[in-house]
Protein backbone atom coordinates (compact mmCIF):
# COMPACT_ATOMS: atom_id res chain seq x y z
CA UNK A 1 0.00 0.00 0.00
CA UNK A 2 0.99 3.12 -1.01
CA UNK A 3 1.11 5.74 2.16
CA UNK A 4 2.73 8.44 0.51
CA UNK A 5 3.77 9.77 -2.69
CA UNK A 6 6.47 12.51 -3.04
CA UNK A 7 9.00 13.98 -5.85
CA UNK A 8 12.65 14.68 -5.25
CA UNK A 9 12.70 17.99 -5.77
CA UNK A 10 16.44 18.19 -6.17
CA UNK A 11 16.59 14.97 -8.23
CA UNK A 12 13.64 15.72 -10.58
CA UNK A 13 14.93 16.33 -14.37
CA UNK A 14 11.55 17.23 -15.82
CA UNK A 15 11.57 14.06 -18.08
CA UNK A 16 7.89 13.90 -17.53
CA UNK A 17 8.26 9.91 -17.17
CA UNK A 18 6.12 9.77 -14.20
CA UNK A 19 3.09 11.83 -15.83
CA UNK A 20 3.50 9.54 -18.97
CA UNK A 21 2.50 6.62 -16.60
CA UNK A 22 0.40 8.21 -13.97
CA UNK A 23 -1.33 11.55 -14.83
CA UNK A 24 -3.59 11.54 -12.15
CA UNK A 25 -0.79 11.76 -9.73
CA UNK A 26 2.13 13.47 -11.48
CA UNK A 27 2.15 16.52 -13.50
CA UNK A 28 5.32 17.99 -15.41
CA UNK A 29 5.52 22.01 -15.79
CA UNK A 30 8.11 24.76 -15.21
CA UNK A 31 10.53 21.70 -15.90
CA UNK A 32 9.87 19.63 -12.74
CA UNK A 33 7.36 17.34 -11.62
CA UNK A 34 4.52 17.87 -9.03
CA UNK A 35 2.37 15.85 -7.37
CA UNK A 36 -1.26 16.01 -7.57
CA UNK A 37 -2.16 13.39 -5.28
CA UNK A 38 -0.02 12.43 -2.45
CA UNK A 39 -2.29 10.18 -1.45
CA UNK A 40 -3.48 8.38 -4.65
CA UNK A 41 -6.20 5.75 -4.56
CA UNK A 42 -5.94 1.41 -4.66
CA UNK A 43 -6.73 2.11 -8.23
CA UNK A 44 -3.47 4.08 -9.33
CA UNK A 45 -0.73 2.23 -6.99
CA UNK A 46 0.42 0.17 -9.91
CA UNK A 47 1.21 3.34 -11.79
CA UNK A 48 2.64 4.55 -9.03
CA UNK A 49 5.05 2.01 -9.21
CA UNK A 50 5.45 2.31 -12.72
CA UNK A 51 6.20 5.83 -12.93
CA UNK A 52 8.58 5.11 -9.69
CA UNK A 53 10.42 1.99 -11.88
CA UNK A 54 10.62 4.77 -15.32
CA UNK A 55 12.20 7.81 -13.38
CA UNK A 56 15.64 7.92 -15.03
CA UNK A 57 17.02 9.64 -11.41
CA UNK A 58 14.89 7.97 -9.09
CA UNK A 59 13.31 10.77 -8.15
CA UNK A 60 9.84 9.52 -7.33
CA UNK A 61 9.69 9.14 -3.86
CA UNK A 62 7.52 6.42 -2.21
CA UNK A 63 6.65 5.14 1.53
CA UNK A 64 5.19 1.83 1.05
CA UNK A 65 3.30 -0.46 3.51
CA UNK A 66 2.97 -3.83 3.63
CA UNK A 67 -0.28 -5.33 4.28
CA UNK A 68 -0.21 -7.82 7.31
CA UNK A 69 -0.78 -11.26 5.42
CA UNK B 1 -13.74 -25.39 -6.72
CA UNK B 2 -11.11 -24.38 -9.72
CA UNK B 3 -7.54 -24.67 -8.66
CA UNK B 4 -6.61 -21.64 -11.16
CA UNK B 5 -4.40 -21.20 -14.06
CA UNK B 6 -0.63 -22.10 -13.11
CA UNK B 7 1.54 -19.52 -15.39
CA UNK B 8 5.09 -20.32 -15.16
CA UNK B 9 7.41 -17.23 -15.48
CA UNK B 10 10.96 -17.73 -16.57
CA UNK B 11 13.23 -14.96 -15.65
CA UNK B 12 14.10 -13.25 -12.60
CA UNK B 13 14.38 -9.52 -13.75
CA UNK B 14 12.13 -6.39 -13.82
CA UNK B 15 10.28 -8.12 -16.69
CA UNK B 16 9.46 -11.46 -14.97
CA UNK B 17 8.67 -9.98 -11.37
CA UNK B 18 6.22 -7.45 -13.41
CA UNK B 19 4.85 -10.31 -15.55
CA UNK B 20 3.78 -12.10 -12.80
CA UNK B 21 2.56 -9.39 -11.37
CA UNK B 22 0.11 -8.08 -13.83
CA UNK B 23 -1.13 -11.84 -13.99
CA UNK B 24 -2.16 -12.11 -10.59
CA UNK B 25 -3.63 -8.59 -10.91
CA UNK B 26 -5.71 -9.69 -14.02
CA UNK B 27 -7.19 -13.12 -13.16
CA UNK B 28 -8.45 -13.68 -9.76
CA UNK B 29 -7.25 -17.15 -9.36
CA UNK B 30 -4.26 -17.78 -11.07
CA UNK B 31 -1.16 -18.66 -9.46
CA UNK B 32 2.43 -17.61 -10.85
CA UNK B 33 5.80 -19.24 -10.03
CA UNK B 34 8.91 -16.73 -11.20
CA UNK B 35 11.67 -18.99 -11.30
CA UNK B 36 14.91 -16.31 -11.67
CA UNK B 37 18.43 -17.85 -12.47
CA UNK B 38 20.28 -15.16 -10.28
CA UNK B 39 20.59 -15.28 -6.45
CA UNK B 40 19.18 -12.17 -5.94
CA UNK B 41 14.55 -10.56 -5.96
CA UNK B 42 14.32 -8.78 -9.10
CA UNK B 43 16.54 -5.31 -9.05
CA UNK B 44 17.17 -2.11 -11.03
CA UNK B 45 20.43 -2.30 -13.49
CA UNK B 46 20.17 1.37 -14.66
CA UNK B 47 22.48 2.45 -12.13
CA UNK B 48 25.09 -0.76 -12.03
CA UNK B 49 27.27 1.19 -14.93
CA UNK B 50 26.81 5.21 -13.17
CA UNK B 51 26.24 4.81 -9.04
CA UNK B 52 26.85 1.17 -8.09
CA UNK B 53 30.48 1.02 -10.41
CA UNK B 54 31.28 4.82 -8.80
CA UNK B 55 31.50 3.18 -5.71
CA UNK B 56 27.98 5.35 -4.47
CA UNK B 57 26.08 2.16 -3.72
CA UNK B 58 26.35 -1.04 -3.03
CA UNK B 59 23.57 -1.85 -4.70
CA UNK B 60 21.68 -2.96 -1.38
CA UNK B 61 18.86 -0.13 -2.29
CA UNK B 62 18.41 -1.19 -5.81
CA UNK B 63 15.47 -3.99 -5.16
CA UNK B 64 12.68 -3.45 -7.19
CA UNK B 65 9.30 -2.47 -5.52
CA UNK B 66 7.27 -4.98 -5.68
CA UNK B 67 3.38 -4.69 -5.77
CA UNK B 68 1.89 -6.16 -2.65
CA UNK B 69 -1.50 -7.14 -3.91
CA UNK B 70 -1.83 -10.80 -4.38
CA UNK B 71 1.58 -11.43 -3.17
CA UNK B 72 0.11 -14.61 -2.08
CA UNK B 73 -0.41 -16.23 -4.89
CA UNK B 74 2.98 -15.31 -6.69
CA UNK B 75 5.90 -17.68 -5.61
CA UNK B 76 9.26 -16.44 -6.28
CA UNK B 77 12.13 -18.88 -6.81
CA UNK B 78 15.64 -17.88 -7.19
CA UNK B 79 19.30 -19.26 -8.06
CA UNK B 80 16.60 -21.94 -9.70
CA UNK B 81 17.84 -21.70 -13.66
CA UNK B 82 15.66 -23.96 -16.50
CA UNK B 83 17.58 -26.37 -18.62
CA UNK B 84 14.60 -27.02 -20.77
CA UNK B 85 11.02 -26.97 -22.21
CA UNK B 86 8.50 -29.51 -23.22
CA UNK B 87 6.03 -26.91 -25.22
CA UNK B 88 3.82 -29.75 -25.96
CA UNK B 89 3.53 -31.64 -22.51
CA UNK B 90 3.91 -28.04 -21.07
CA UNK B 91 6.39 -28.25 -18.56
CA UNK B 92 9.62 -26.95 -17.66
CA UNK B 93 12.95 -28.83 -16.35
CA UNK B 94 14.89 -26.82 -14.09
CA UNK B 95 18.58 -27.23 -13.95
CA UNK B 96 19.18 -28.38 -10.41
CA UNK B 97 16.34 -31.21 -11.51
CA UNK B 98 12.78 -32.17 -11.53
CA UNK B 99 9.97 -30.47 -13.93
CA UNK B 100 7.32 -27.78 -13.05
CA UNK B 101 3.74 -28.02 -15.16
CA UNK B 102 2.17 -24.89 -16.75
CA UNK B 103 -1.35 -23.99 -17.86
CA UNK B 104 0.66 -20.91 -19.53
CA UNK B 105 4.39 -19.68 -19.77
CA UNK B 106 5.99 -16.38 -19.80
CA UNK B 107 9.92 -16.32 -21.25
CA UNK B 108 11.39 -13.66 -19.54
CA UNK B 109 14.70 -15.03 -19.17
CA UNK B 110 16.54 -11.77 -20.60
CA UNK B 111 20.47 -11.34 -21.84
CA UNK B 112 24.04 -12.32 -21.33
CA UNK B 113 26.86 -10.14 -22.00
CA UNK B 114 29.03 -11.33 -25.12
CA UNK B 115 31.96 -11.93 -24.64
CA UNK B 116 35.34 -11.36 -26.34
CA UNK B 117 37.06 -14.59 -28.41
CA UNK B 118 40.39 -13.40 -28.27
CA UNK B 119 43.50 -15.39 -26.93
CA UNK B 120 45.75 -14.57 -24.02
CA UNK B 121 44.70 -14.62 -20.31
CA UNK B 122 40.71 -14.16 -18.91
CA UNK B 123 41.85 -12.59 -15.34
CA UNK B 124 41.93 -8.87 -15.45
CA UNK B 125 38.92 -9.08 -18.17
CA UNK B 126 35.24 -8.20 -17.01
CA UNK B 127 31.64 -7.88 -18.27
CA UNK B 128 28.96 -6.04 -16.26
CA UNK B 129 25.60 -6.91 -16.46
CA UNK B 130 24.67 -8.19 -13.04
CA UNK B 131 25.14 -6.53 -9.63
CA UNK B 132 28.09 -9.46 -8.67
CA UNK B 133 29.64 -8.32 -12.13
CA UNK B 134 29.81 -5.02 -11.18
CA UNK B 135 30.97 -5.63 -7.40
CA UNK B 136 34.00 -7.60 -8.85
CA UNK B 137 34.68 -4.80 -11.43
CA UNK B 138 34.84 -2.04 -8.56
CA UNK B 139 37.11 -4.14 -6.59
CA UNK B 140 39.59 -4.74 -8.99
CA UNK B 141 39.70 -1.23 -9.91
CA UNK B 142 39.67 -0.26 -5.99
CA UNK B 143 43.25 -0.46 -5.07
CA UNK B 144 45.00 2.32 -7.13
CA UNK B 145 43.90 4.51 -10.46
CA UNK B 146 43.96 1.99 -13.12
CA UNK B 147 44.31 1.78 -17.16
CA UNK B 148 41.54 0.66 -17.92
CA UNK B 149 40.66 -0.57 -22.10
CA UNK B 150 36.76 -0.34 -22.46
CA UNK B 151 35.93 -2.88 -25.85
CA UNK B 152 32.71 -1.07 -27.30
CA UNK B 153 31.07 2.00 -27.38
CA UNK B 154 27.48 1.69 -26.94
CA UNK B 155 25.74 2.53 -24.21
CA UNK B 156 26.64 0.85 -21.70
CA UNK B 157 30.19 0.90 -22.50
CA UNK B 158 30.22 5.16 -22.69
CA UNK B 159 28.68 5.03 -19.17
CA UNK B 160 31.61 2.74 -18.04
CA UNK B 161 34.16 4.98 -19.84
CA UNK B 162 32.06 7.99 -18.06
CA UNK B 163 32.07 6.35 -14.56
CA UNK B 164 35.42 5.35 -14.35
CA UNK B 165 36.89 8.28 -16.01
CA UNK B 166 35.59 10.35 -13.35
CA UNK B 167 36.89 8.13 -11.00
CA UNK B 168 40.48 8.92 -11.93
CA UNK B 169 41.14 5.96 -13.99
CA UNK B 170 42.80 6.50 -17.50
CA UNK B 171 40.00 5.53 -20.15
CA UNK B 172 40.54 4.02 -23.61
CA UNK B 173 37.46 2.94 -25.46
CA UNK B 174 37.80 0.54 -28.51
CA UNK B 175 34.99 0.55 -30.41
CA UNK B 176 34.29 -1.49 -34.25
CA UNK B 177 32.23 2.03 -35.17
CA UNK B 178 33.35 5.59 -35.97
CA UNK B 179 31.46 7.23 -33.50
CA UNK B 180 30.28 6.05 -29.97
CA UNK B 181 26.80 4.78 -29.97
CA UNK B 182 26.43 4.11 -33.57
CA UNK B 183 23.34 2.33 -33.94
CA UNK B 184 20.81 4.66 -31.21
CA UNK B 185 22.76 8.01 -32.47
CA UNK B 186 23.87 8.21 -35.98
CA UNK B 187 26.60 9.74 -36.73
CA UNK B 188 25.64 13.81 -35.99
CA UNK B 189 24.41 13.26 -32.53
CA UNK B 190 27.47 10.41 -32.11
CA UNK B 191 29.98 13.12 -32.22
CA UNK B 192 28.17 15.13 -29.78
CA UNK B 193 28.75 11.99 -27.46
CA UNK B 194 32.65 11.52 -28.46
CA UNK B 195 33.25 15.48 -27.81
CA UNK B 196 31.83 14.83 -24.43
CA UNK B 197 34.14 11.93 -23.66
CA UNK B 198 37.00 13.93 -25.32
CA UNK B 199 36.37 16.48 -23.37
CA UNK B 200 36.79 14.73 -20.30
CA UNK B 201 39.70 12.73 -20.94
CA UNK B 202 38.59 9.22 -22.32
CA UNK B 203 40.54 8.34 -25.50
CA UNK B 204 39.18 6.97 -28.69
CA UNK B 205 40.64 4.38 -31.35
CA UNK B 206 37.33 4.25 -33.70
CA UNK B 207 37.24 1.53 -36.30
CA UNK B 208 38.79 -0.78 -34.24
CA UNK B 209 38.71 -4.12 -32.30
CA UNK B 210 40.14 -6.27 -30.14
CA UNK B 211 42.92 -8.93 -31.41
CA UNK B 212 44.11 -10.31 -28.72
CA UNK B 213 45.08 -9.48 -24.71
CA UNK B 214 48.81 -9.91 -23.48
CA UNK B 215 50.14 -11.17 -19.84
CA UNK B 216 50.80 -14.03 -18.34
CA UNK B 217 48.45 -14.96 -15.69
CA UNK B 218 46.77 -11.76 -15.57
CA UNK B 219 46.13 -9.06 -18.45
CA UNK B 220 48.54 -6.42 -18.93
CA UNK B 221 47.52 -4.63 -22.39
CA UNK B 222 45.53 -5.41 -25.48
CA UNK B 223 46.53 -5.81 -28.66
CA UNK B 224 44.25 -3.98 -31.73
CA UNK B 225 43.13 -4.87 -35.26
CA UNK B 226 45.91 -2.87 -36.30
CA UNK B 227 48.50 -4.71 -34.45
CA UNK B 228 49.06 -1.53 -32.13
CA UNK B 229 49.54 -2.50 -28.03
CA UNK B 230 47.70 -0.62 -25.24
CA UNK B 231 48.88 -1.10 -21.93
CA UNK B 232 45.44 -2.47 -19.46
CA UNK B 233 45.81 -3.37 -16.16
CA UNK B 234 41.84 -3.89 -16.77
CA UNK B 235 39.34 -4.70 -19.69
CA UNK B 236 35.91 -4.38 -19.54
CA UNK B 237 34.53 -5.89 -22.19
CA UNK B 238 30.76 -3.94 -23.37
CA UNK B 239 30.46 -5.86 -26.88
CA UNK B 240 26.54 -6.02 -26.42
CA UNK B 241 24.85 -9.36 -25.34
CA UNK B 242 23.20 -12.29 -26.16
CA UNK B 243 19.67 -13.57 -25.38
CA UNK B 244 19.48 -16.80 -23.06
CA UNK B 245 17.18 -18.76 -25.38
CA UNK B 246 19.42 -22.03 -25.10
CA UNK B 247 16.92 -24.17 -22.80
CA UNK B 248 14.22 -23.19 -25.32
CA UNK B 249 16.36 -25.06 -28.14
CA UNK B 250 14.52 -27.62 -30.15
CA UNK B 251 10.77 -26.47 -29.19
CA UNK B 252 10.50 -25.18 -32.53
CA UNK B 253 10.27 -21.52 -31.98
CA UNK B 254 12.63 -19.06 -33.75
CA UNK B 255 15.32 -18.20 -31.58
CA UNK B 256 17.17 -16.13 -33.96
CA UNK B 257 17.57 -12.97 -31.68
CA UNK B 258 15.73 -13.52 -28.47
CA UNK B 259 12.65 -15.28 -28.91
CA UNK B 260 10.50 -13.69 -31.82
CA UNK B 261 6.78 -13.24 -30.65
CA UNK B 262 3.81 -11.33 -32.94
CA UNK B 263 2.22 -7.92 -31.68
CA UNK B 264 0.46 -9.60 -28.52
CA UNK B 265 3.83 -10.36 -27.54
CA UNK B 266 2.69 -14.37 -27.85
CA UNK B 267 5.03 -16.76 -29.08
CA UNK B 268 5.27 -19.75 -31.96
CA UNK B 269 1.35 -18.85 -32.63
CA UNK B 270 0.36 -20.27 -29.06
CA UNK B 271 -2.08 -18.21 -27.13
CA UNK B 272 -0.58 -19.83 -24.02
CA UNK B 273 3.66 -18.85 -24.51
CA UNK B 274 4.34 -15.26 -24.44
CA UNK B 275 7.62 -13.38 -24.10
CA UNK B 276 8.49 -10.17 -22.39
CA UNK B 277 12.09 -7.60 -21.60
CA UNK B 278 15.08 -8.10 -23.41
CA UNK B 279 14.64 -11.50 -24.53
CA UNK B 280 11.69 -10.93 -27.00
CA UNK B 281 12.09 -9.84 -30.60
CA UNK B 282 8.27 -8.32 -31.72
CA UNK B 283 6.76 -5.63 -34.57
CA UNK B 284 5.83 -2.45 -33.49
CA UNK B 285 3.44 -1.06 -35.58
CA UNK B 286 4.98 2.29 -34.52
CA UNK B 287 7.95 1.02 -36.75
CA UNK B 288 6.70 -0.32 -39.57
CA UNK B 289 9.83 -2.88 -41.00
CA UNK B 290 11.92 -2.98 -37.99
CA UNK B 291 11.64 -6.13 -36.06
CA UNK B 292 13.96 -6.36 -33.13
CA UNK B 293 14.41 -6.74 -29.51
CA UNK B 294 14.65 -3.60 -26.82
CA UNK B 295 16.70 -3.51 -24.49
CA UNK B 296 15.51 -0.31 -22.81
CA UNK B 297 14.81 -0.61 -18.91
CA UNK B 298 11.26 0.61 -19.35
CA UNK B 299 10.55 -1.45 -22.16
CA UNK B 300 10.63 -4.72 -19.33
CA UNK B 301 7.52 -3.37 -17.71
CA UNK B 302 5.68 -2.37 -20.57
CA UNK B 303 6.37 -5.36 -22.44
CA UNK B 304 5.41 -7.82 -19.10
CA UNK B 305 2.47 -6.14 -18.89
CA UNK B 306 1.64 -6.96 -22.11
CA UNK B 307 2.32 -10.25 -21.96
CA UNK B 308 0.45 -11.24 -18.58
CA UNK B 309 -2.66 -9.93 -20.30
CA UNK B 310 -1.79 -11.71 -23.65
CA UNK B 311 -1.29 -14.99 -21.66
CA UNK B 312 -4.28 -14.61 -19.67
CA UNK B 313 -6.98 -13.81 -22.16
CA UNK B 314 -7.06 -17.54 -23.92
CA UNK B 315 -6.14 -20.06 -21.81
CA UNK B 316 -5.90 -23.38 -23.26
CA UNK B 317 -9.53 -24.96 -23.01
CA UNK B 318 -11.36 -21.53 -22.59
CA UNK B 319 -12.38 -19.55 -25.58
CA UNK B 320 -10.59 -16.16 -26.43
CA UNK B 321 -12.08 -13.20 -25.23
CA UNK B 322 -10.27 -10.73 -27.53
CA UNK B 323 -9.91 -8.37 -24.71
CA UNK B 324 -6.32 -8.15 -24.43
CA UNK B 325 -4.07 -10.57 -26.70
CA UNK B 326 -4.76 -12.32 -29.64
CA UNK B 327 -7.61 -11.12 -32.75
CA UNK B 328 -9.74 -7.83 -31.77
CA UNK B 329 -7.61 -6.83 -28.88
CA UNK B 330 -5.58 -3.30 -29.74
CA UNK B 331 -2.17 -3.40 -31.20
CA UNK B 332 1.13 -2.80 -28.73
CA UNK B 333 2.38 0.31 -29.74
CA UNK B 334 5.26 1.30 -26.86
CA UNK B 335 7.50 4.10 -27.67
CA UNK B 336 10.87 2.96 -26.84
CA UNK B 337 12.68 5.42 -24.56
CA UNK B 338 15.39 5.39 -23.02
CA UNK B 339 18.10 7.55 -21.06
CA UNK B 340 21.95 7.65 -19.82
CA UNK B 341 24.42 10.03 -17.98
CA UNK B 342 27.66 10.72 -19.34
CA UNK B 343 29.85 13.04 -17.31
CA UNK B 344 27.29 14.60 -15.56
CA UNK B 345 25.33 15.12 -18.80
CA UNK B 346 21.81 13.23 -19.23
CA UNK B 347 21.06 11.51 -22.41
CA UNK B 348 17.29 10.85 -23.80
CA UNK B 349 16.27 8.89 -26.98
CA UNK B 350 12.62 8.01 -27.87
CA UNK B 351 11.85 5.84 -30.54
CA UNK B 352 13.95 3.48 -33.14
CA UNK B 353 16.85 5.16 -35.12
CA UNK B 354 16.90 1.78 -37.35
CA UNK B 355 17.38 2.89 -40.47
CA UNK B 356 17.55 6.47 -40.08
CA UNK B 357 19.19 8.43 -42.90
CA UNK B 358 18.77 11.91 -41.52
CA UNK B 359 19.79 13.61 -38.65
CA UNK B 360 18.96 17.27 -37.97
CA UNK B 361 18.86 20.06 -35.24
CA UNK B 362 15.61 20.40 -33.38
CA UNK B 363 16.67 22.89 -30.68
CA UNK B 364 19.59 23.97 -29.27
CA UNK B 365 20.38 25.30 -25.08
CA UNK B 366 22.94 26.81 -23.14
CA UNK B 367 25.85 24.52 -22.25
CA UNK B 368 26.16 22.44 -25.40
CA UNK B 369 22.78 20.90 -24.79
CA UNK B 370 20.96 20.20 -27.71
CA UNK B 371 17.91 18.27 -29.16
CA UNK B 372 18.36 15.78 -32.34
CA UNK B 373 15.88 14.47 -34.88
CA UNK B 374 16.55 11.58 -36.84
CA UNK B 375 14.43 10.67 -40.01
CA UNK B 376 13.65 8.23 -41.87
CA UNK B 377 12.63 8.84 -45.44
CA UNK B 378 11.89 12.29 -44.53
CA UNK B 379 9.46 11.14 -41.27
CA UNK B 380 10.47 11.55 -38.02
CA UNK B 381 11.07 8.25 -36.41
CA UNK B 382 13.66 9.28 -33.05
CA UNK B 383 14.63 12.07 -31.01
CA UNK B 384 17.55 12.30 -28.90
CA UNK B 385 18.32 15.09 -26.02
CA UNK B 386 21.51 15.96 -24.35
CA UNK B 387 20.56 17.74 -21.76
CA UNK B 388 16.83 19.46 -22.08
CA UNK B 389 15.20 16.94 -19.89
CA UNK B 390 12.13 18.99 -19.19
CA UNK B 391 11.65 19.66 -23.39
CA UNK B 392 11.01 15.30 -22.99
CA UNK B 393 7.45 15.49 -22.99
CA UNK B 394 7.07 18.23 -26.00
CA UNK B 395 8.97 15.99 -28.29
CA UNK B 396 7.35 12.77 -27.27
CA UNK B 397 4.51 14.22 -28.05
CA UNK B 398 5.92 15.73 -31.32
CA UNK B 399 7.49 12.14 -32.00
CA UNK B 400 4.08 10.55 -31.60
CA UNK B 401 2.07 12.94 -34.26
CA UNK B 402 4.71 11.87 -37.00
CA UNK B 403 4.41 7.85 -35.75
CA UNK B 404 0.93 7.66 -35.09
CA UNK B 405 -1.12 8.51 -38.31
CA UNK B 406 -4.10 10.24 -37.22
CA UNK B 407 -2.94 12.08 -34.15
CA UNK B 408 -4.21 15.12 -33.58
Amino acid sequence: VIEDVAVDPAGCIGAGQCALYAPEVFDVHDGVAHVLDATPGAHLHDAVLDAADACPVQAVLLRLRTPPT
Amino acid sequence: VSAGLHVAVVGGGLAALRAAEGVVAHDATARVTVLGAERAAAYARPPLSKAVLAGATDGGELAVRRRPQHQDRITLRYDAPVAGADLARREVRLLAGGTLAWDALVVATGLRPRRLDVPGPSLGRHAVRTLPDVLELRAALARARRRVVVVGAGVLGCEIASTLAAGGHTVTVVDAGTTPMERALGPVAGERVLGLHREHGVQWCPRTTVAACTGKDAVDGVVLSGGAELPADVVVEAVGSTANTGWLDGSGLDLSDGVLADNHLLVGGRPDVAACGDVVRFPNPLFPGVLRRVEHWTMAGETARRAALSVLDRPPGRPATGRHGSPGAAPFCPLPYFWSEQHGLTLHGLGMTDDADDTLELERGPGGHVVYGHAKGGRLVAVTLFGLASRLPHYRELLLRALVPGRA
